[in-house]
């Protein structure tokens, strides 16, 4: 009897989570449905599932509606930059702060973790004026440079290389490495899950960013994905096939990385929230 | 989880060893100021960046807060309190600021209801856990504009799937997007579905620290399921809980990006926060003193938000400690 209503009971787990799981990924379902078909079998109700026939090419015409492709490549550039030139900084900075003896080096640490606490839209509008007075408003700079440092990623650095035993450099030392090659041959090497979690939430943080591209960029082919995407809706408000297919588009390549380094994402999403 | 053993350390240093094999031997020197110069170079990037980026701003914009300044047309005037004057009596203002709470205190009881009740029946006997974890995260990951993009359609009056849901169980359709105060709803939905999977996370790792004797305990004194979660789970998850309200709040109060291209903060002002308010004002009107004043105002709330929950949490955190 009490194992019966065990089963039971564990059925109806089962039934609500998956009720639930896909009630959260329909969404997804529905866009990835809706930019195959054609504006016909998209405007009928009830709504109709799967199309007659599909037709990929609502691809090829959202790349000639809008140029895609350009937004694509400043997208993948400017993440990519950001990416390594971040893994760059933060472990130079975060070797600072967990190696090396300096006088001020706690309260220097500590200012840089009360800086996670400033919410951005109090430095966007002052960054955006350095910007304009360098004069690199609408450029590649003004969606890397600002980017390039992080007080989250020193953190994360910095506690990993904590854990590092100090032995392990001690060799190097006594053979007079300098703390530029202890920190390439030895740190960098055995911190590699750190990095990675790095790497992969900047990556998907500077991806996704919009509203500091919405600010700093002007040209059309200056353009971000996201950014693309969102001035694309204006344009084509009630176009959903065409809107949709731009929407695969946009959330594929952060989709794809992250079903294969999911562990990072989730690593990287956590331990950010830990900085607020 | 860094699965760094110490046999692959040893590995490794063999390996640095023959690496630095190849350097004279040198004897290091320390003076007094110790690493000061290496420390120096190491931090500079980040320092530099950081000045221009994040300290000269906060600062800039607190200055910038008492000026009245289009930032195009010529210089800067000290205006005294005047931006915070007009803005408290600009009614525009309170209304964006109740938008932006009613915004935050609608996500969170649901978002964290919704994230803990996933994240228990995951914490138990499930098939394909895996699988169901990563569908739940999905959303998180993906871009704001799009989810955005996604869900305007979801949401359209005629053929879009939430009206379509709710008829089957005999709602009639709603102009979602259309109607002020149908509009915030939509918003908060969309909310909690791109975030809950982040507290889910934080929650399972909360579930995952409770040990498992004190269930094991509950049990041969006859306690059911309900009085479990009551009187272990909810009391052990208590300093979890506060963390992500804490962080759940903080999020919400900045929220952007959806409501950019979910609503353009309309309709009639409805779905106007705080964000969208800071950057209209600096970058349609070119107002940067006004919309300096409006982002410390917002700056103080979420301090303010930030003190009592850490306050609140440390309190919690001591009394069930004993």
């Amino acid at each position: 009897m009490a194992k019966k209503s065990t089963i039971a009971k564990s059925i109806s787990e089962h039934i609500f989570i998956y009720i639930l799981a896909f009630f959260t990924i329909a969404p997804f379902i529905w866009m990835i449905l809706t930019s195959v078909k054609d504006m016909g079998e998209i405007y009928v109700y009830p709504p109709k599932w799967l199309p007659d026939q599909f037709h990929f090419d609502n691809y090829a015409k959202v790349f000639e509606a809008a140029p895609f492709g350009r937004y694509y490549l400043n997208s993948i550039f400017v993440a990519v930059f950001v990416t390594v030139g971040q893994l760059i900084t933060c472990s130079m900075a975060a070797y600072a702060f967990a190696r090396l003896k300096f006088p001020g080096r706690n309260i220097l640490f500590f200012i840089f973790l009360g800086t996670m606490m400033i919410p951005y839209n109090v430095t966007m509008i002052p960054s955006f004026m350095v910007l304009y007075w360098l004069g690199w408003v609408d450029s590649y700079q003004a969606l890397i440079v600002p980017g390039l440092a992080s007080a989250f990623g020193v953190f994360l650095l910095r506690q990993f290389f904590l854990t590092i035993p100090k032995e392990l450099e001690e060799a190097a030392v006594m053979d007079g490495a300098s703390k530029f090659t202890i920190l390439r041959k030895i740190i960098v090497p055995l911190s590699k899950p750190a990095l990675a979690t790095l790497a992969i939430f900047t990556f998907m943080g500077v991806f996704n960013d919009f509203i500091w591209a919405l600010i700093v960029i002007n040209s059309e082919s200056m353009r971000t994905v996201q950014l693309g995407l969102a001035i694309f809706r204006d344009r084509y408000l009630t176009q959903w096939d065409l809107l949709m297919a731009g929407s695969v588009t946009a959330v594929l390549p952060i989709l794809v990385v992250f079903f294969f380094a999911q562990k990072y994402f989730i690593k990287g999403i956590t331990l950010s929230g830990l900085k607020e | 989880m860094y699965n760094t053993t110490p046999e692959i350390q040893e590995e490794r240093v063999l390996e640095a060893g023959i690496t630095y094999g190849k350097y004279p031997a040198k004897k290091s020197k320390k003076n007094k100021k110790g690493d000061l110069y290496s420390a120096l170079l190491f931090l500079s990037p980040t320092l530099i960046i950081f000045s221009a980026f994040v300290l000269f701003p906060v600062i800039f914009s607190f200055y910038l807060s008492f000026q009245k300044w289009n930032m195009f047309g010529g210089s800067s005037t000290y205006v005294g309190l005047d931006n915070y004057i007009r803005m408290f009596k600009s009614a525009e203002f309170w209304s964006v600021l109740k938008n932006t709470a009613y915004y935050t205190f609608g996500t969170i009881p649901l978002n964290m209801g919704f994230s803990l009740l996933v994240a228990y029946v995951l914490h138990k006997k499930i098939f394909g856990k895996k699988l169901l974890r990563t569908l739940f995260f999905a959303p998180v990951v993906i871009s704001p504009v799009a989810a955005a993009v996604i869900w305007r359609w979801l949401y359209d009056p005629n053929f879009g799937l939430v009206n379509y849901f709710m008829g089957i169980i005999g709602f009639d359709p709603v102009n979602w997007l259309n109607d002020p105060t149908a509009a915030m709803f939509a918003l908060i939905v969309m909310g909690v579905w791109k975030t809950f999977g982040i507290n889910m996370v934080l929650f399972a790792a909360g579930l995952e620290a409770i040990p498992q004797h004190y269930y094991e305990a509950a049990e041969i004194d006859g306690a059911g399921q309900w009085a479990k979660f009551k009187n272990i789970t909810i009391p052990l998850l208590a300093p979890t809980t506060f963390f992500i309200m804490v962080m759940s709040m903080i999020s919400s109060f900045q929220v952007f990006d959806i409501v950019y291209v979910l609503t353009s903060g309309g309709p009639l002002g409805a779905t106007k926060v705080m964000v969208f308010y800071v950057y209209e004002h600096a970058f349609k009107y070119f107002e940067m003193g006004y919309a300096s004043a409006a982002a410390y105002v917002l700056f103080a709330i979420l301090f303010v938000l930030t003190l009592l929950q850490v306050k609140y949490m440390k309190n919690k955190v001591y009394s069930y400690g004993g």
